[in-house]
């Protein structure tokens, strides 16, 4: 008896700290409310839903405590022995229906403007890659702007640290930080073509109210518009892979003035780029490039000391490809290996990236071969 | 299902062979019933393992135990091992004992084909728990194991998908023989309508099972064939798509959980009655409302795949589909508080796992429905919060169920009372320990915690780590479950006949333990 | 035949069943093996094989014996009549997995990546322009020609339908009790399948050879292959069982009323001939 009471106490706490929650407008309990217009419906849903079972909940518990207190032998109780009611059980069929419907109605129309990505001021377009986000600005003033957002290197360094790690430094951006993040406009709707290179990734920021699967070979839409500027953080929400769950997503929304001044920026620094691929390199300006270019790009599966993992991800120390012909290194990392995990980085670095790379390569972990340079890569693409 | 009589072909009529080769050989559906539930707790051993496993890496931010691909194949192969080897048979164990006693038959109706399902079984496991010694190691894509990503799997990747396949065949050759079974050999004036709710419950899952695992076999098929055969099933280059194996497997997977639950409801109807000592509240709804729910179970499967990008037509469609499941379920639970009502009840082990099921399965069912409002499903897809979901239904259902088959049915086939005291112990800390493991793994899902990730940003930390406290009592506390079933199997209090006050039925009225062979000549059921 | 127990047959401790087992075992070991690339794979697998036949001689043969001692009453004879039928249904959901897949791509993904999805056609395939038949944007395997329905498929879908008839007449004839015309109808379905087999297997060759139409053409060939593949390896099975009933009518195992093992294979033929036509229709004509 008092083991049930306590039972009773124990299931009533927990609905009472979820039901408290319910007015809370952030916190580790509940939904967040999130910034755009999406995310306040679907949390609006999500709570009409979440008290109206707290409330059958009530009702069906309860009915069933009051039986489980009174009906009891040890009090007597005598076994009634009915066992049949055919206007309780149309009772019990048509009232479930009703209220099914009642909630079919408002989810019904959230979906239905969700699913509207039409007239949007400005398209990206999201490329999932193991493990990583590429993002293209497809038109409006940011158009041929190209962002690659991986991990944050201190993150990265800090995971592998294991249990030595000191996370406390990181607050909460722990694994939610990126190097490169993708900046919008505030007040803009964003419309968003969602892709994947390899396998299956899923991009979700929880702030925005919305996931949506990316999908090698095939393109999802969805959209956004985000009124408060601010920094919005997730993370790919889709099985992926040894590091899946490493691959954070950051959103910057930016007032229009500001963002228009990141542009230009951007802008520059890609011209910049482009000019620096013309030039002669020097060896040790590669290879020092290219260690930072492995560390975030490379270092997931071919390891930081290039020595692969058996069995999933080949050795580069040491092997034929790294040391041997550079034209089939080179081959190698601008088209990929398809229906492998090696991806095709020649859509994703620029050539002074893919040159610093390889030449970091050839010339690590005991391997002597020699350095590549920007216009090599240039002339092979 | 005339027949008065059965013969056997051996000349110990009246008891097994000796030794090994009887478990080996053994056409007895009461061995074979055994054989099956040893498997089934050996594998939930094996499967709470690398639960445990799970639950200690995720017990602090920061990646302290495992690496990232060794936990994925964890989270893998410790839900294809409680699904497909801890689950499963143990549903199947409890049919092959107790149906031919409930229903009045001599055996199985295909008895070698019976001890041929189950034996494929622990080769299946073998092979599939082999890939973790093979190059690229054990399968780390999920359990749902999706293209492209399984694609890239190392070594084991054929063995695990033949250890589907043989998994699968078990399945099937052991859901034949349940449906033969109940609707060739039920003694006479055993008509459907009579039959006790377990078994009524087992005719439709092994209908389901029927029907839904063949289709599984060809999604991996299809996988085996792309990766080695150059097919484009899931690749769109070459005009096939990733998504169509997610609708394939997930018109095997939906169906599947009903699977796992269906006989659980079977287990409850039975448990219910006999500790309020009143008979089940509406009998033959329970009935219709297990075929609806079997029905439906076939039109929901894309609730799986809000988040694919589908045409919103479909998203409704699914959307609507599965908040109908909501209605024969609730059926079934509204049945079960009114065959309390008004009873005269007692609380041994069974009933308050049963009672426990009630309660746990339905705030699971509740989450289930949250999940199926498509726009919501949006932020809860992939996070926590169905992780919560489905550890509610499935341990907390499928698994409670089980544990209140043992304490009920245990007597009954042991001839010995197992120890209450200890019994309702298991239960206690088991329900105290089992929430405070999966409760919180709803505020994490909500507060944004991705499934499926070895390491996780720091304001998850206090939920982790209380989640991972409860699951090591709960695991602990399943070693109490263990011990007071081999203690029964030893010895104890002889227990009675009827073993419970209020039992109904026609196992009760076998002596306990019953002879080898029961029911040689056809009970008579007026 | 002797007289037929009126009790219900309950075999006991038959070894058979972990024969069985350890030969599937066997076998996808050595598949599995086989797959990566080891060259014991092979050797591994035809071991199962052998051991997969052994035990099917076996087991069989023991039921066969029993049957013919009158173990068998009729409520074991229901037993495997229904067994049966549900194993049946169970292979109808085997292929509608691969007909699901032919009809998921031919009205959803080929679709859509020609243009009913817009994005996923301009941003990533903007120059695929071919509908069914298809290898897919990536002409994945090269350029190929399509299976035509109505040279070898046409005959082939007689000869299938006309082995449905034929194997009804033997039934017709067992029924009437008499024997050698029952085997008469059998062997003749016997050759329908036969050379229903052989002409599949010219098919393959040309379509290797002449079409390069091959397993790996896109989503084209893969649904094809594999539907009237998975459906060429059902008729082979049907065919041995047709020839072991053969065998056994012969020697005069069935009586007109006792014959579960003929019905048996009848159902499975029809079934293989039913999935045929699906396959005709679906595959080949449309
Ligand atoms: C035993 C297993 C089991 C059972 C019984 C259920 C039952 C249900 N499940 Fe669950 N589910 C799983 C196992 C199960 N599920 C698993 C394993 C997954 C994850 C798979 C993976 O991705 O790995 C999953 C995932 C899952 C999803 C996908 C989530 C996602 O990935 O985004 C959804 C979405 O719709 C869903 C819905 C439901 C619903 C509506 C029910 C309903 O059947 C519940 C019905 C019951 C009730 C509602 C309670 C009782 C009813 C009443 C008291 C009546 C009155 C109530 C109302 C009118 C509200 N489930
Ligand atoms: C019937 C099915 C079933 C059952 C019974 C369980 C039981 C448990 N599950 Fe499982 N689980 C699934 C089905 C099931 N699960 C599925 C389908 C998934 C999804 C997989 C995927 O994403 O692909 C999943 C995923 C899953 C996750 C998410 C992993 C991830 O996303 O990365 C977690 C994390 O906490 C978890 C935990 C547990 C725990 C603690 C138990 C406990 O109940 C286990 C308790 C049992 C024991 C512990 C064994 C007994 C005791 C011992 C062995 C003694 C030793 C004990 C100690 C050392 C303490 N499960
Ligand atoms: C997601 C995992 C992954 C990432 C990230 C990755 N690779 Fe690879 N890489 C592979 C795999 C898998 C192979 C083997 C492909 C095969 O089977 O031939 C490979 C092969 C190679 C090879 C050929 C090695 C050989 O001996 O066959 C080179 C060179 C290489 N990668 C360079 C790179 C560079 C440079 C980068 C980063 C810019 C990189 N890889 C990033 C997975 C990866
Ligand atoms: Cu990308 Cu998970
Ligand atoms: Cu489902």
């Amino acid at each position: 008896m008092r083991k049930l009471r306590k039972l009773a106490g124990l299931a009533s706490a927990f609905l009472g700290a979820s039901a408290s929650t319910a007015q809370a407008s952030y916190g580790l309990l509940n939904m967040r409310e999130g910034v755009t217009e999406t995310s306040q419906s679907v949390y609006d849903l999500h709570m009409t839903i979440f008290l109206v079972c707290c409330a059958i909940g009530v009702v069906v518990f309860g009915a069933m405590l009051y039986s489980i207190v009174n009906h009891r032998k040890s009090k007597g109780a005598v076994a009634a022995q009915f066992h049949e009611s055919t206007t309780m059980e149309i009772l019990w069929t048509i009232v479930p229906i009703v209220i099914l419907v009642s909630m079919a109605i408002p989810a019904t129309s959230t979906l239905l403007a969700m699913e509207d990505s039409s007239d949007a001021d400005m398209t990206i377009k999201v490329t999932g890659i193991q493990w990583k986000w590429k993002y293209d600005y497809v038109d409006g003033d940011g158009a041929g702007v190209s962002i690659l957002s991986s991990l944050h290197p201190k993150l990265n360094e800090a995971r592998q640290l294991g249990a030595n790690a000191d996370l406390s430094q990181f607050d909460d951006h722990y694994l939610l930080d990126v190097d490169n993040p993708l900046v919008i406009p505030t007040g803009k709707k964003v419309r968003f073509l969602i892709t994947a290179a390899d396998v299956i990734h899923s991009w979700w920021v929880p702030d925005l109210g919305w996931k949506k699967d990316a999908i090698p070979g095939f393109v999802n839409e969805s959209w956004t518009k985000v009124d408060q500027p601010g920094v919005y953080r997730g993370q790919c929400a889709e099985l992926c892979g040894k590091d899946h769950g490493f691959m954070p997503i950051v959103v910057i929304a930016k007032a229009p003035e500001d963002y228009a001044k990141w542009v230009a920026e951007q802008h520059g620094a890609a011209a910049a780029e482009a000019a620096s691929a013309d030039r002669e390199w020097g060896k040790d300006e590669l290879i020092a490039k290219g260690q930072q270019v492995y560390t975030t790009n490379c270092a997931s599966c071919h390891q930081p000391t290039g020595q692969g993992l058996p069995g999933a991800f080949p050795a580069l120390a040491g092997s034929a490809i790294a040391t041997g012909d550079p034209a089939a290194h080179i081959n190698t990392v601008l088209n990929g290996k398809p229906g492998t995990a090696m991806a095709a980085y020649g859509a994703l670095l620029s050539d002074a990236d893919i040159a610093a790379v390889i030449s970091y390569e050839r010339n690590s972990w005991g391997n002597d071969a020699g350095v590549v340079q920007p216009a090599a890569i240039k002339a092979a693409r | 299902m005339s027949t008065a009589t059965a013969t056997h072909d051996d000349h110990h009529d009246h008891g097994p062979a000796k030794g090994l080769m009887r478990w080996v050989t053994t056409t007895n559906h009461k061995d074979i019933g055994t054989l099956y539930l040893l498997l089934a707790l050996v594998n939930f051993f094996i499967g709470g393992a690398m639960a445990m496993v799970i639950r200690a890496e995720l017990f602090q931010p920061g990646m302290q135990i495992v690496d990232p691909q060794f936990f994925n194949s964890m989270t893998t192969v410790h839900a294809l091992v409680m699904i497909f080897g801890a689950v499963m048979p143990a549903f199947t164990g409890l049919a092959n004992w107790l149906i031919p006693m409930m229903i009045g038959a001599p055996d199985m109706a295909l008895p070698r084909l019976n001890n041929f399902s189950f034996w494929i079984l622990p080769f299946a496991f073998t092979l599939l728990l082999s890939t973790f010694f093979m190059n690229g190691g054990g399968p780390a894509a999920g359990w749902t194991i999706y293209p492209p990503l399984v694609l890239q799997m190392g070594d084991g990747f054929p063995f695990m998908i033949f250890a589907i396949h043989l998994a699968g065949i078990s399945s099937i050759m052991g859901s034949i023989n349940v449906v033969v079974t109940i609707l060739n050999m039920r003694a006479p004036g055993m008509t459907l309508m009579k039959m006790p709710l377990f078994v009524w419950t087992w005719l439709i899952t092994a209908y389901l099972l029927i029907a839904t695992m063949p289709v599984l076999a060809g999604a991996v098929t299809m996988l085996l064939t792309d990766k080695f055969a150059a097919t484009s099933f899931f690749s769109a280059a070459g005009g096939g798509d990733p998504v169509m194996y997610q609708h394939i497997f997930w018109f095997f997977g939906h169906p599947e959980v009903y699977i796992l639950i269906l006989p659980a409801f079977g287990v409850v109807s039975a448990i219910v009655p006999t500790f309020a000592r009143k008979p089940l509240f509406g009998y033959s709804s329970m009935v219709y409302a297990t075929a609806s729910i079997a029905f439906l179970s076939f039109i929901v499967w894309a609730h799986h795949m809000f988040t694919v990008g589908m045409p919103v037509v479909g998203e409704l469609f699914f959307m609507y589909a599965t908040m109908m499941i909501a209605v024969p379920t609730g059926v079934k639970v509204f049945n079960w508080v009114s065959t309390m009502w008004k009873g005269s009840m007692t609380f041994e082990t069974p009933m308050l796992f049963a009672i426990g099921f009630i309660i746990m399965f339905t705030i699971g069912g509740f989450s289930g429905l949250m999940l199926a409002i498509a726009p919501s499903d949006f932020q809860y897809h992939d996070t926590y919060f169905v992780v919560a979901h489905f550890h509610y239904v499935l341990v907390t259902g499928a698994i409670y169920s089980i544990m209140a088959a043992t304490y009920y049915w245990l007597p009954k086939w042991t001839g010995n009372m197992y120890d209450e005291k200890l019994g309702k112990m298991h239960f206690w800390l088991s329900t105290v320990s089992v929430n405070v493991l999966f409760f919180p793994q709803h505020f994490l899902g909500l507060a944004g915690m991705p499934r499926r990730i070895p390491d996780y940003a720091v304001q998850f930390a206090d939920w982790n780590m209380i989640s991972s406290i409860g699951g090591f009592v709960f695991g602990v506390s399943q070693l109490l479950f263990a011990y007071v079933v081999i203690k029964t199997i030893r010895g104890g209090e002889k227990a009675t006949d009827q073993v419970w006050e209020g039992a109904h039925g026609l196992e009760w009225t076998l002596p306990s333990p019953p002879p080898y062979h029961t029911f040689t000549e056809a009970p008579q059921v007026k | 035949m002797a007289h037929t127990s009126d009790h219900y047959y309950v075999p006991h401790g038959s070894h058979w069943p972990i024969v069985a087992s350890v030969a599937l075992f066997t076998g996808v070991i050595g598949a599995a093996n086989w797959f990566n690339g080891h060259s014991a794979g092979q050797m591994i697998l035809f071991l199962g094989l052998a051991l997969v036949a052994f035990m099917m001689f076996g087991w069989f043969g023991t039921v066969i014996n029993e049957s013919l001692k009158g173990a068998y009453n009729e409520q074991v004879d229901r037993s495997f009549r229904q067994g049966m039928m549900w194993f049946i249904f169970s292979e109808v959901m085997f292929f509608a997995a691969f007909f699901g897949a032919l009809f998921y791509a031919r009205v959803l993904s080929v679709p859509w990546l020609l243009g009913g999805d817009l994005s996923t056609h301009e941003f990533l395939w903007s120059s695929f322009g071919e509908n069914w038949p298809t290898n897919g944007p990536g002409n994945v395997g090269g350029d190929f020609e399509s299976m035509g329905a109505w040279g070898i498929p046409a005959i082939n879908t007689l000869l299938l339908l006309s082995s449905g008839v034929t194997i009804t007449l033997s039934h017709w004839a067992l029924k009437a009790n008499d024997q050698a015309k029952t085997v008469l109808w059998l062997a003749a379905t016997v050759a329908l399948g036969a050379t229903f087999l052989a002409l599949q297997a010219y098919e393959y060759i040309h379509a290797y050879h002449e079409l390069n139409l091959t397993l790996g053409s896109g989503i084209y060939g893969s649904t094809f292959f594999m539907l009237t593949g998975f459906h060429g390896f059902h008729v082979t099975i049907g065919t041995v069982m047709l020839i072991v009933i053969t065998l056994r009518a012969a020697k005069g195992h069935f009586s007109p009323d006792h014959h579960f093992a003929f019905e048996g294979v009848a159902w499975y033929w029809h079934f293989v001939d039913v999935v045929w036509l699906g396959l005709f229709i679906f595959v080949y004509v449309l």
